[in-house]
């Protein structure tokens, strides 16, 4: 069973939509742009210049930031993290979660209980605490680790992690909705009828009930990534984000915000930054409302 | 509904003691701690001695016992003790004996005392919630009634003009204002209606058109989930049998729509309205420090950063019986709302 089988025309439906394709056609020019900026444009965004803060201009698209760095090699600088955070965040989260709330849902009884429990406790704690915390206990073991096993990713620490405090928090919500879909498969026909047949737990749960599950987890995870920038940008603000020469949108808006003052507003370094990040997460919050209209044509209206 | 308020009031110390030893452990177990000034490294001994003066010496289990108040703490005499014995020491004195902890009395949570700040050290946690809670609940309070108002009538006016350009603007803008972070929202109005109109002060907490941006800046996005929920909602209800017969009996529609559907419909509202009200009068941290407003949320993420644990779980406290008890009053409503629903299992 694939999941198109479990979804019939679902990949139509949402080619029919056009607010789905704006979207995507929004999101893969960034993404291209994100990918290729690096190669395609004349200004390396580290590079700094005796041009600062120069406001807009047929030279610097975007302007210049305080050290003279050209801000459209850095917006484009800033969507690579930002988008790879974004992504490998909701796909940690995607994995811890759904494994978690597989096994919660399809074992049930006691161990659902407890396993349950914990995620209430997790949710009674404030997410900054579990961030905070998690970011200042790892940093020390991954960079020891990268240093030891794989120098040549030392330079992205800090990204890693990033992703991997992030992608530790936001996976409750998806372990729930994950649980509360198991639950019910469970207990249907095709279910009963494999476990008959004598097929394992492990198949049944990867072959008759993770299908099922696609459609809600696709939409939940298109709807985690946006979440997981914003965090990541929340986190920069603080000044625990990616921290200079590397930049992410969260980096260059906080930037942006401490060049807004009474005497002179230096109104490139938030606008752009936020457009680019605003029209991401846009992109992304329609892609994730088609995908649900796409997926579950009952709550079509 | 008696049980159940009694019933709810307990689950309160469930959830406050959850939460609280959880907070308490995290912080304690991150690496750091919160007597460390600056640059400046503290040798073992100044340390131990400042661990053991506020109670958080020896181990995870005994710190978090005096902490909530069911162990005896250190004895004051004691302690002072250990810290002109340290100074003593750095002169040139006697030989300093650590090991003996003389007890002193019962004084932690449960005895109401949330303990001095570990990093202001002048200041008294409750004292800093005192002081610091009203602007925040103001704040807090003006947004949510702003984010609530505005996202109900917004999105029941999508919902009744479905599919129309009124519908799809109020979707678009609801997406929109849910895909800007505060940080954004908030210096981008400053710019417009502080720096460039001149309407509004930059910031600051003094008299009342110093609380209309930040106000805005913290509702903008629960204005666009409440408006999203209420036009879900709304839909769903307009197709009810009920809305059709009051139609039927030839109500009018403007009738039909706020004393019969919307009744029913603002329910989903409600019960996200409390969670989120609790999250706004603690305060949002973003919408504080842009606007520079002395408010908790500051506090909170500070005490975070700080490893200052009897001011982060003094504000957990805070934050988790608003929490529940807000959710008691959702849970309440709802009854009165929807007389359908019975509170006792």
């Amino acid at each position: 069973m694939s999941s198109p089988a479990t979804h019939p025309g679902a990949l139509r439906r949402l080619l029919k939509n056009p607010k789905a394709i704006a979207a995507l056609a929004v999101l893969g020019l960034i993404i291209l742009l994100a990918i290729a900026g690096p190669w395609v444009f004349p200004y390396a965004p580290e590079t700094t210049s005796s041009a600062t803060l120069s406001p807009p201009s047929s030279e610097h698209w975007f302007g210049t930031d305080l050290n003279g760095r050209d801000l459209f090699s850095r917006v484009l600088q800033g969507a690579r993290v930002s988008l790879i955070v974004g992504m490998c965040g909701a796909l940690v989260s995607f994995l811890i979660g759904t494994a978690y709330g597989l096994v919660s849902g399809y074992v049930g009884g006691r161990t659902d209980n407890v396993m349950m429990r914990l995620v209430e406790v997790l949710h009674s704690v404030p997410r900054l605490i579990i961030i905070i915390v998690a970011i200042f206990t790892f940093a020390p073991r991954l960079e020891g680790f990268l240093h030891v096993h794989w120098p040549e990713m030392k330079g992205y620490a800090k990204v890693l992690l990033i992703i991997l405090s992030l992608g530790l928090i936001e996976w409750l919500s998806m372990a729930r909705i994950v649980r509360g879909q198991v639950l019910t498969l469970k207990e249907q026909q095709f279910v009963l009828a494999a476990r008959a047949l004598g097929q394992s737990h492990v198949r049944i749960l990867l072959r008759h009930i993770l299908p099922n599950l696609i459609g809600v987890v696709v939409v939940y995870l298109t709807l985690t990534i946006p979440a997981v920038i914003l965090d990541e940008s929340f986190l920069s603000f603080l000044g625990l984000g990616i921290s200079d020469p590397q930049a992410s949108w969260g980096s260059l808006l906080s930037d942006g915000k401490n060049a807004i003052n009474p005497i002179r507003s230096y109104w490139w370094l938030l606008v752009f930054p936020a457009t680019a990040m605003s029209l991401t997460l846009l992109s992304l919050n329609f892609l994730g409302d088609a995908l649900r209209d796409a997926l579950d044509p009952r709550a079509r209206r | 509904m008696f049980t159940f308020v009694v019933r709810r009031i307990f689950s309160l110390f469930l959830v406050l003691l959850v939460a609280v030893t959880a907070s308490f452990c995290l912080l304690r177990l991150a690496p750091g701690n919160p007597f460390t000034q600056g640059e400046r490294a503290m040798t073992p001994e100044q340390l131990n001695a400042e661990e053991r003066k506020y109670d958080l010496d020896g181990s995870l289990f005994s710190q978090w016992a005096r902490y909530i108040g069911v162990q005896r703490k250190n004895s004051k005499e004691n302690v002072r003790d250990v810290r002109q014995e340290t100074i003593s020491e750095k002169s040139g004195g006697r030989e300093v004996s650590q090991g003996t902890r003389e007890l002193g009395e019962f004084s932690g949570l449960l005895q109401g005392d949330f303990q001095p700040c570990l990093k202001y050290k002048d200041r008294t946690v409750r004292e800093l919630i005192v002081q610091t809670i009203p602007v925040s609940a103001t704040l807090g309070a003006l947004a949510l009634l702003l984010a609530t108002v505005v996202g109900v009538t917004l999105g029941s006016l999508a919902a009744l003009k479905k599919d129309k350009l009124a519908d799809a603007g109020t979707m678009f803008f609801a997406l929109f204002a849910v895909s800007l972070p505060t940080f954004v929202v908030g210096p981008a109005l400053i710019l417009v209606f502080a720096l460039w109109l001149r309407w509004l002060p930059v910031g600051g907490w003094n008299g009342a058109s110093s609380i209309v941006l930040p106000a805005i800046t913290l509702a903008g996005p629960f204005i666009a989930y409440i408006s999203r929920l209420t036009r879900t909602s709304m839909l769903e209800v307009l197709g009810q049998d009920f809305v059709r017969t009051a139609r039927a009996k030839g109500l009018a529609e403007k009738r039909v729509i706020y004393r019969h559907a919307l009744k029913v419909a603002i329910l989903p509202v409600v019960s996200f309205v409390g969670p989120l009200a609790a999250n706004l009068v603690t305060g949002s941290l973003v919408v504080e420090s842009v606007f520079s407003l002395p408010g908790m949320g500051g506090f909170f993420v500070n005490s975070v950063l700080n490893r200052d644990v009897f001011l982060c779980c003094g504000t957990v406290v805070i934050y988790c019986t608003l929490l529940v008890l807000l959710n008691l009053v959702v849970d309440v409503a709802y009854k009165f709302l929807d007389p359908r629903i019975t509170l006792d299992e």
